[in-house]
């Protein structure tokens, strides 16, 4: 199969990559850019393991070819915050217990992420919609709801003392 | 000296890694030369192979080696715990290959392999092996199984029966029925449940031939028992030949406990294409079908009880349906752990259990999350509202009427439940369930109830509101029990830790225990932190690989919470013990005046006159010095056998609304009050318990295994089988009463699975509770819209 070009910003670095044209954004990022923090928990759509930012947006990446996101600007969790940088959504999981095994982590963090920058006091209703399409088979979401609300606050504390 | 972090709500340390996207699972792990295996499922549930012609799959790009099932010598899966074991039950074995040989017997049983260059390649040349099929009647029901004419599955298993097992008294329930003011009897589905933990299984497998030692990478609850297992029943390898590692586990809830043929058939591979590794992750709709199954029963409860609502007789027969083979333990699951704790919390002084194993077409059924525990809570929790419900008395009087006294501990169930065979006995260790139940009662509001249904009823709801005031047997032990006497897997069942101070003072622990998310590493560097008096910062755990920790029976049936502790507390008090010897060395003082506080060593009356633990250690690492008969370094293993389970018990109270127009539950509330002993960490206890619940909602509500009658899984991806989701759960409630376990040194019980033993019965009489003024009696879960919008309508006398 002739494969196709992928140029692209990745966590900040530009990346360019030839992949098969059927290979998904997922396959790309985990197998080719070896960004194995974003997970593959099913292949329906259904589970949200593999949220990514594309342009700032919450993007389940494994609905997206590779191709389509030539051009444009992902973050994965790898590049939302490190240990010693994190981010208050990372921050905020650990410090209420909002994970157990850690495998729906990452594209949970990332849906959460879009939720409070789109969102910044969102109502636990709020938050429960916005998660919906990300499955967590460990906490029973309630820590995740608790861990969400409190970044908010943190990041509405920080905005308000900037 | 390190504060004591025993009991505190620590925050985890596995957290920085799976926050960050630096999680280690198995589909993370890329090793030089890797080819990737994909696997040809049956299509069909019941048939015979009568060819596969694998040469257009052999020649497609990419390809390294094309497998089926007649190119591995290697033994049938094994079958570790027989029903009833050593008391002489005929169990009719026949468990899975690495690759199906003959014939299938479900949608999804492996019959070839493709081992390629990529996964996709692989995946493609699938489509080019040719299997000439001749296809067979198929069933998946268990009581149509049974009955006569039933498509047969196994010339060895003779209308389809796995085994005739029972336990507890029949002539004492026999006497109480025939003097019973009151009997009540009632069909419950306890339907099929497919676990999916997040992270789906996979192996690599990877021979060297230098060495020829076996290496695999497994999601895996047990390593050490599958290089057990593998070795010795599976591909006749020496043991010590094989090395088995579990990295980080994304959730497994029982679905990783066992021997599965793709671990056989990975390591096959990887000798067969020269010592390349060779990694194989299933998909999600894969899963599906070669992932075991849990609950699935059919069972028929009798309930003797007295006008006052005093139960004095249990009768239950259960159909359990086992699939179409028997995976690792599947046959103990709806046996000893079911059977043996049909009585739940309550003084029920004649019970009998008959359990009928069963073959059907469908994916072979072993333990999901509480496995035999949550089936029989919702039997005896049914069962208690069903005699409130006859004899119009409220069901936390029944229940309150029938809970065993705090006095009755160490309980022994008179009707020999907990007996084994041998006459060997288990008791409930500990107890005291009405203040549990009476703290649940005022959180949810319980006096109020009647208000709120009129209240609801005036918005077109239907609230329903129910209890479940379970026990739960954690540990699944010990080994006198459940292993000499075949009760158990046939092997003991004990548990290892090995504690090491190093030259540093820094402390690596190991553990034969092995997590899946439960914060293992948290949790034992408490313990060892409060025993050792070493801040938690200068500990380390490691644990799941069999080269490098001392052998363990791994981790489920909430077992390393009682029997895990067990050991890091004895190989600590080594380590005290012998740092102790050595400091007295170290002060020229007798041994009997040396006391221990936190990590200080002193001399008695002479408080400056000590020494550290770091002290002691580095000098005992360097052994300049050391006295006759003592051994360099502070290294010390331990292992725990416990004398008995422990069963932590609770009141889980769920409030339901039912919409009357469209049949739809909505679970309002949920209150949960549990006691668990002592607590390691309260902060993952509460998580624990947050997901259990979540689990057996699920179950109540939506989560349900269908197959057409030709054996399709009709609920196969998760498209179709309906996982928990955020937006339809509310938060919990959840508090707590503690009553220590005598049995644990820590007085701590276990919590992996009390979540999900104690909720599906409480929605599950919620449900039952809303749709009691219609009239209906009983529903069986899961109450789908579409369920209860049926039931409602014929209740109403409507079209339904
Ligand atoms: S992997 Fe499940 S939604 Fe993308
Ligand atoms: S933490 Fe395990 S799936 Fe969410």
């Amino acid at each position: 199969m002739a494969e196709l070009h992928v140029a692209l910003e990745v966590n900040g670095e530009h990346r360019e990559v030839d992949v098969e044209p059927r290979t998904l954004l997922v396959t790309m990022l985990r197998e080719d850019l070896e960004l194995t923090g974003t997970h593959v928990g099913c292949d329906t759509s259904q589970c949200g393991a593999c949220t990514v930012h594309v342009d700032g947006r919450a993007v389940k990446s494994c609905t997206v070819l590779a191709a389509q996101a030539d051009g444009t600007s992902v973050t994965t969790i790898e590049g939302l915050g490190q240990v010693g940088s994190l981010h208050p959504i990372q921050q905020a999981f650990w410090d209420k217990h909002g994970l157990q095994c850690g495998f729906c982590t990452p594209g949970m963090i990332m849906a959460a992420a879009d939720l409070v920058a789109r969102n910044p006091d969102p109502s636990e209703a709020e938050i429960r919609h916005a998660i919906a399409g990300n499955i967590c088979r460990c906490t029973g979401y309630h820590n995740i709801v608790a861990a969400v609300r409190e970044a908010a606050a943190v990041m509405r504390g920080a905005a308000a003392s900037a | 000296m390190a504060t004591d972090v025993l009991g505190a709500p620590v925050k985890r340390v596995e957290d920085p890694r799976f926050i960050s996207g630096k999680g280690r699972y198995l589909d993370d792990i890329k090793l030089p030369g890797m080819a990737h295996l994909a696997i040809l499922r049956s299509p069909y549930a019941h048939a015979n192979i009568r060819s596969i012609d694998t040469s257009a799959a052999k020649a497609a790009p990419g390809v390294v080696a094309v497998i089926t099932g007649a190119d591995i010598p290697y033994n049938p899966l094994p079958m570790a715990w027989p029903a009833g074991g050593a008391s002489g039950i005929q169990n009719n074995v026949n468990t899975p290959r690495a690759l199906a040989t003959d014939s299938v017997k479900w949608t999804g049983e492996g019959v070839a392999a493709v081992v390629a260059e990529t996964a996709a390649q692989a995946v493609d040349a699938l489509e080019l092996i040719q299997v000439e099929w001749e296809p067979l009647p198929a069933v998946t029901d268990a009581e149509k199984a049974l009955a006569d004419g039933a498509p047969q599955l196994h010339e060895n298993a003779p209308n389809n029966r796995v085994f005739d097992w029972q336990v507890g008294d029949r002539a004492a329930t026999d006497a109480a029925f025939a003097g019973a003011e009151v009997v009540v009897s009632q069909r419950l589905v306890n339907h099929r449940l497919i676990p999916n933990p997040m992270e789906v299984r996979g192996d690599i497998g990877w021979y060297n031939p230098g060495t020829d030692e076996y290496t695999i990478w497994m999601s895996s609850q047990t390593p050490h028992i599958q290089r057990l297992l593998l070795a010795a029943f599976v591909m006749g390898v020496p043991e010590q030949k094989i090395r088995c590692i579990s990295p980080d586990v994304g959730g497994a809830f029982g679905s990783k406990i066992y021997c599965y043929a793709d671990m056989a058939l990975s390591l096959f591979a990887s000798r067969l294409v020269g010592g390349r590794p060779v990694k194989w992750v299933e998909t999600r709709r894969e899963s599906f079908g070669s992932t075991i199954h849990g609950r699935d029963h059919i069972t028929y409860v009798d309930v003797a009880a007295t006008r006052q609502g005093e139960v004095k007789g249990l009768r239950v027969r259960t159909l359990a349906n086992l699939g179409g083979r028997l995976s690792t333990i599947g046959p103990g699951i709806p046996t000893t752990l079911y059977g043996r704790i049909l009585s739940g919390p309550y003084k029920i002084p004649a019970v009998h259990c008959e359990v009928t194993g069963v073959y059907t077409n469908t994916t072979f059924v072993d333990a999901y999350r509480g496995a035999g525990r949550p089936e029989a809570t919702y039997v005896v929790e049914r069962a208690m509202d069903l005699v409130a419900d006859e004899l119009g008395i409220d069901p936390a009087e029944v229940r309150r009427r029938n809970f065993l006294p705090p006095d009755a501990f160490p309980y022994d169930n008179p009707s020999g439940l907990l007996t084994a065979v041998n006459g060997s006995k288990l008791y409930i260790d500990s107890g005291n369930y009405e203040p549990a139940m009476d703290k649940a009662l005022a959180m949810a509001g319980y006096a109020d109830m009647a208000a709120r249904k009129a209240e609801a009823r005036a918005r077109g709801k239907l609230l329903g509101v129910g209890l479940s005031t379970y026990i739960e047997v954690c540990g699944v032990a010990p080994s006198k029990w459940i292993g000499a006497v075949g009760e158990g897997w046939g092997a003991a069942m004990w548990e290892s830790s090995n504690i090491k101070v190093h030259l540093t003072g820094k402390v690596v622990v190991t553990m034969g225990t092995q997590p899946q998310g439960q914060g293992h590493e948290t949790t034992f560097a408490q313990i060892v932190s409060h025993e050792l008096g070493v801040p938690m910062e200068d500990i380390v755990v490691q644990h799941s690989d069999t080269q490098g920790t001392p052998f363990g029976y791994g981790s489920y049936g909430s077992r390393t919470s009682n029997v895990g502790t067990g050991a890091a507390v004895k190989a600590a008090a080594k380590i005290r013990d012998k740092a102790r010897r050595y400091a007295a060395h170290m002060l020229e003082a007798n041994v009997d005046d040396i006391e221990v506080e936190g990590a200080e060593y002193r001399v008695k009356g002479s408080p400056d006159k000590k020494k550290t633990l770091q002290e002691i250690a580095f000098a005992l690492d360097l052994a300049f010095d050391t006295p006759p008969g003592m051994e360099p370094y502070l290294d010390e293993t331990a292992y725990h056998d416990t004398d008995n389970c422990t069963f932590p018990f609770g009141t889980h109270i769920a409030v339901v609304e039912v919409d009357e127009e469209t049949g739809n539950t909505e679970l309002v509330r949920y209150v949960a009050v549990d006691d668990v002993g002592k607590k390691i960490n309260p902060m993952i206890v509460d998580g624990q318990l947050h997901g259990g619940i979540a689990q057996g909602v699920g179950q109540a509500l939506w989560e349900e295994a269908v197959y057409d009658d030709d054996g399709q899984l009709l609920s196969g991806s998760l498209l179709d089988y309906a996982l928990p989701r955020a937006e339809w759960l509310p938060s919990f409630e959840l508090d707590e009463t503690v009553t220590p376990s005598p049995v644990n040194p820590l007085g701590v019980k276990g919590v992996g699975e009390a979540g999900c033993i104690a909720s599906t019965a409480a929605v599950a009489n919620a449900v039952n509770d809303a749709l009691s003024p219609l009239g209906i009696r009983h529903l069986d879960m899961p109450f789908t819209a579409q369920k209860v919008w049926s039931a409602i309508q014929s209740a109403k006398g409507g079209q339904a």
